[in-house]
């Protein structure tokens, strides 16, 4: 239900036209109060039509902003949008649908827009000047995070951002096309046409939810007809056509190599929040064959001493207010012009109702429009020397050519500057743009052969000339593409208005209030200052006033900042240059980047086979890369992790252990050829291995440094499978398929990733024997008959198919056995059940971790990528017989010089004293600097075999000092512990437990 | 970017890994001289223009492929796979 009189509430709604639906008013808030607009509105044109100028505080001086613009390049109606964890902050007014309940309130005012008391920045503004910051802030340093930071954040900021986390969901996706059109507007509809109608596969983006650009804030005739009804015809063709999509609310932000363009779809930003199942914005990253730019152009603000009071616009978007919203933005306006296009806007304000009074024009001969214009005081050779009004413009001050100056009461002033071409998207990819002298704009400069531009966007101005232009460009990708088109544009009737523009960079450059940056408060003698303090290259200038940087990356403000620059630094633009465009055209929200990779979704979780009985067993787990592994297995009544640990060690060294190292790589390598490839990666020899034996393996980089250590089992003749560290799967296998592919291509050999294929089970203590013994089907593990480091390819449980192999990571006597995937949760369950009797216990990474430390075996801490085989005390597996990766490089004197830190092992003298990786070794008594330092320690745990810590580390000389102490210092935990130096390996030296 | 593999076609780059020059060349003799493999291992030309370089299609066939493209406009001039390559089949003969 709506009762009149909530319509009659719009005091500035025009009774008839517009491209809104008058059916049914919808409810808003901004800063607390309800107003009423229509759907088909946006935040901006709902506010103008309840009489709402005042919309924000500047950024720096807090000055009253109003609506400036109609559309995205809008720099200063900024707002918060919707409320709790759904808040936007710096949503552009002019872009904001209006849904029903929306919520908006302004920024950077307190206590309230109207009165803020931060205003008195604007008062302090002559202490404010360019490069303020720089000068100011400087010292002491410490006050930087802690005073000024803080300080200046509170005065001069934008909106909030929400607290909460995004409560909207986003996704990615991906199109192929033909040929992108980037606009909607008569050049960007005719180039699509003219595509779509040749065959091709056409994608159009529009940023706005109507077609028609600027058709739509002007009226035209094409082909007889309103412009409006064409562009129906046009987008009821395009949308009929099956090779054709239409995206609307869609911002194509970036241009980037090989034609890869992206946007983002504003799929649900106009309704309250997004329907079930539907996604807030969707991220498309788009590849064309040929892309058309029909961005068209930006109208120019004019610079003049208090150009930035609310009631203050662009003579485009008063326009647009009154075609497209039927909203009046002011009663009595003043129409201030260097370009003639600027008539056009003299006659919708008279169309619509409004007095004209006055129309300003610094050139100093009138227009051919004028003659038809209006009876209002007509100012030709004048300009506009200031104006008044606290929070809305009641008064303008024009100074005529004689140079008197008039006061002129008005509650509306429209500028005209000029036109600038929307030319950033074709300088993403390094093309500069050029400054086009005829029409005082910079144009995209030379383009790559499958970006065109067309209209206005190529500083080729006027509605005849966009629809002949967007045809042109619209059949020319088409024919690229060897195809045919038989789109003509459409003849319009009105003759196209020239666009006779002047340069009027700056009525009074130095002016304290002549706004050039609307949105970073940055002004002309800011620039003018910034020159004389030598900042007069382009960029220096940018940084140095921060014109430019704002959100809206100066899409209003960068030409007349250049010009300005020019004029102070006796200069032309084109002399000055340009700075860099970049993308995203817009603010583009991160959650649409990231789509649907966030949480728990942001990486795959690798699950091993045994995940789900671990969880039964109230396993604790721990992130390996993308693995969740098991840490530890708590039992009923252990209250500490370390309690769990040790039990689980003990038991592994007493009885019998059960681990899943699944998520080791592995690796298949098959054919022919597969020994003489395995002898080319891995420094040992390989070819010398029998079939059923496994062996240590150790690969070294080309550099000579080790990358990774596994096992190699020789299944058959022809057949190998490789185990790989954790963490270094992926690399090893890259690096394999390089040593065949790029240098070893004539081997007849298959290299297979068949990590996921096995579940793997670790099997290991005194009684693993005993426990395999029960599971294999009639297998004789006696040592004569499948010694230590042997691999058989058997049955278990009764016919299933499995490999075992002798192998040890923890000391003890040891099995692994390899099972096809989807039987490792079985084969858990039947270990677990035979085992019990057997004092069987699960061990998780870190039982594994301590069980290999007492062994000296390295792993991540040790294969670092900066140690070498003689670092690790491996030298002895290198063979000196064959080539290999990385055996050349090991020559490098400095891998060879005796000072370099080996691996040895530590344990505290004081027993009880802890031991802590990263602890750096210092001679006893020696002062801790740099220049002491002996190495670090790169593991450590506690030892429950042991009953003390031990450790692994990196110490110069280290083999030669076992037995002496040194200090391992860790300033930053306070650690400082006297430790004695052993032999890497502390348990079982001399192996005899494994091959028992 | 988009490369173009040559087993799998036109692909996004996100499914290719980058290693580098394609240009040295792993010296046959494995008792060259240490200078030689210092070149191969460490040292590459940076040109502005026409690069052969290795890309892993990773996310697709797994091939090694060497593309060549222009550094300063990022032109694919090329792509092939490197088993393919004269280079790389000649340093086979070491075994």
């Amino acid at each position: 239900m709506t009762s009149p009189s909530k319509h009659q509430s719009q005091p500035f709604r025009l009774t008839s036209g517009g491209l809104i639906d008058r059916a049914a008013a919808i409810p808003f808030m901004f800063d607390g109060r309800e107003y009423y607009g229509y759907p088909g509105d946006t935040l901006a044109s709902a506010l103008l039509a309840n009489g709402v100028h005042l919309v924000g505080r500047s950024f720096k001086y807090h000055r009253p902003r109003g609506i400036l613009y109609a559309g995205p390049e809008e720099p200063n109606a900024l707002v918060e949008l919707r409320t709790g964890a759904r808040r936007e902050p710096n949503t552009r007014a002019t872009v904001a649908e209006l849904y029903s309940g929306l919520v908006a309130n302004s920024q950077n005012r307190w206590p309230s827009l109207a009165f803020d008391l931060m205003a008195i920045n604007g008062l302090a503004a002559p202490i404010f000047p360019a490069g303020f910051y720089y000068k100011t802030f400087m010292w002491p340093a410490a006050f930087w995070e802690k005073v000024y930071e803080p300080l200046i954040r509170r005065a001069a900021g934008l909106g909030r951002a929400a607290r909460e986390p995004d409560p909207d969901k986003y996704e990615r996706s991906h199109l192929f096309c033909d040929v992108l059109v980037v606009g909607s507007g008569p050049a960007g509809l005719t180039a699509a046409l003219a595509a779509a109608r040749s065959g091709a596969r056409v994608v159009l983006c529009e940023q706005d939810f109507r077609l028609g650009g600027h058709l739509l804030a002007n009226r035209e005739e094409i082909d007889g007809k309103a412009a409006l009804d064409w562009v129906c015809e046009v987008e009821q063709e395009l949308t009929a056509e099956k090779k054709v999509r239409v995206l609307r609310r869609t911002t194509v932000f970036g241009i980037y190599d090989h034609g890869i363009c992206g946007a983002v779809e504003r799929v649900s930003d106009h309704l309250a929040e997004p329907p079930p199942f539907t996604v807030r914005q969707r991220y498309w990253k788009i590849a064309a064959r040929r892309i058309i730019v029909a961005t068209g152009a930006i109208e120019r603000p004019i610079v003049f001493p208090k150009n930035d009071r609310p009631g203050i616009m662009m003579a485009s978007a008063v326009r647009t207010y009154i075609e497209r919203f039927a909203v009046l933005p002011g009663r009595h306006a003043v129409v201030f012009m260097t370009d003639d296009s600027g008539w056009q806007t003299v006659e919708a304000l008279q169309r619509a109702g409004a007095s004209i009074a006055a129309v300003v024009d610094p050139r100093t001969e009138a227009s051919a429009f004028a003659r038809h214009g209006t009876d209002a005081p007509l100012f030709v050779g004048a300009t506009i020397t200031g104006t008044r009004g606290r929070l809305r413009l009641s008064s303008v001050t024009v100074k005529d050519r004689q140079g008197r100056e008039h006061e002129i009461v008005a509650d509306l002033l429209a500028m005209a500057g000029g036109w600038d071409p929307v030319l950033h998207l074709t300088s993403h990819l390094g093309h500069k743009p050029k400054w086009d002298e005829r029409i005082l704009a910079f144009v995209p400069g030379d383009l790559p052969a499958h970006i065109d531009v067309t209209g206005a966007a190529a500083g080729r101005f006027g509605l005849d000339t966009a629809l002949k232009d967007g045809a042109r460009a619209g059949s020319e990708a088409a024919r690229s593409l060897g195809l045919q088109t038989t789109y003509k544009s459409p003849p319009t009737s009105a003759a196209p208005p020239s666009s006779s523009q002047a340069p009027s960079w700056s009525v009074a450059k130095r002016s304290a209030k002549s706004f050039v940056d609307f949105q970073n408060d940055v002004t002309a003698a800011d620039i003018a200052l910034a020159a004389r303090e030598g900042y007069r290259s382009v960029e220096h200038a940018k940084r140095y006033t921060t014109l430019g940087m704002a959100t809206d990356q100066g899409k209003s403000s960068g030409v007349n900042g250049l010009a300005i620059l020019a004029d102070v630094t006796g200069r032309t633009i084109a002399e000055t240059g340009t700075t860099t465009f970049r993308p995203p055209y817009t603010p583009v929200a991160i959650g649409a980047i990231a789509g649907r990779d966030v949480g728990k979704a942001f990486r795959p979780t690798r699950l091993t086979p045994t995940h789900e009985w671990a969880s039964e067993q109230n396993a604790v787990f721990v992130e390996v890369g993308q693995w969740l592994r098991a840490q530890w297995y708590p039992k009923l009544g252990e209250t500490d992790w370390r309690e769990s640990v040790n039990r689980e060690v003990r038991t592994v060294r007493s009885a019998v252990g059960v681990c899943d190292v699944s998520t080791l790589g592995k690796i298949e390598v098959i054919g022919p050829d597969a020994e003489r490839l395995l002898d080319f990666v891995y420094a040992n020899t390989i070819s010398t291995l029998k079939v059923g034996r496994m062996r240590y393996g150790l690969m070294l980089r080309e550099d000579g440094h080790v990358l990774d250590d596994g096992t190699v089992s020789r299944i058959g003749e022809h057949r190998f499978f490789l185990t790989t560290g954790t963490g270094h799967a992926d690399q090893v296998l890259r690096h394999l398929e390089f040593c065949h592919q790029v240098l070893k291509p004539s081997l007849d050999v298959s290299i297979v990733p068949v990590t996921e294929r096995w579940a793997q089970l670790a099997v290991a203590g005194p009684r693993s024997r005993e426990l395999v013994a029960k599971i294999v089907d009639g297998f004789d593990l006696s040592t004569s008959n499948f010694p230590h480091l042997s691999v058989a390819e058997i049955t278990i449980c009764g016919g299933i198919p499995a490999r075992l192999y002798r192998v040890s990571f923890s000391g003890e006597l040891g099995y692994e056995i390899g099972v096809p995937a989807d039987y490792g949760d079985a084969l858990i369950r039947c270990l677990a059940r035979e085992g019990e009797p057997l004092g069987l216990a699960p061990y998780g990474t870190e039982a594994l971790a301590v069980l290999r430390i007492e062994k000296g075996f390295p792993a991540a801490g040790e294969l670092n990528g900066q140690t070498t085989t003689r670092d690790l005390g491996l030298e002895r597996l290198l063979s000196t017989k064959k080539d290999y990766v990385g055996r050349a490089l090991q020559q490098l004197p400095a891998f060879n010089e005796p000072d370099r830190p080996v691996l040895v092992s530590f344990a505290p003298v004081n027993r009880s004293d802890v031991l802590r990786a990263g602890s750096h070794f210092l001679d006893l008594g020696a002062a801790p600097r740099i220049e002491n330092d002996l190495g670090y320690m790169t593991s450590a745990v506690y030892s429950p075999t042991f009953g003390h810590y031990i450790g692994l580390g990196l110490l110069k000389r280290g083999k030669e000092r076992i037995g002496e102490r040194v200090r391992a210092y860790d300033p930053v935990r306070n650690g400082d512990v006297v430790v004695e130096i052993g032999p890497p390996c502390r348990y079982d030296p001399e192996g005899e437990l494994a091959r028992a | 970017m988009r490369l173009p593999c040559p087993h799998c076609g036109e692909r996004g780059n996100e499914e290719f890994v980058y290693l580098g020059s394609a240009d040295p060349v792993r010296p046959a003799d494995p008792n060259a001289p240490l200078q030689a493999w210092i070149d191969y291992v460490f040292l590459r030309d940076n040109p502005a223009g026409s690069n052969r370089e290795l890309w892993h299609h990773t996310y697709g066939c797994r091939s090694w492929i060497v593309v060549t493209r222009d550094t300063r406009t990022h032109e694919i001039l090329g792509a092939a796979p490197a088993r393919s390559l004269p280079s790389s089949a000649s340093s086979t003969a070491s075994k």
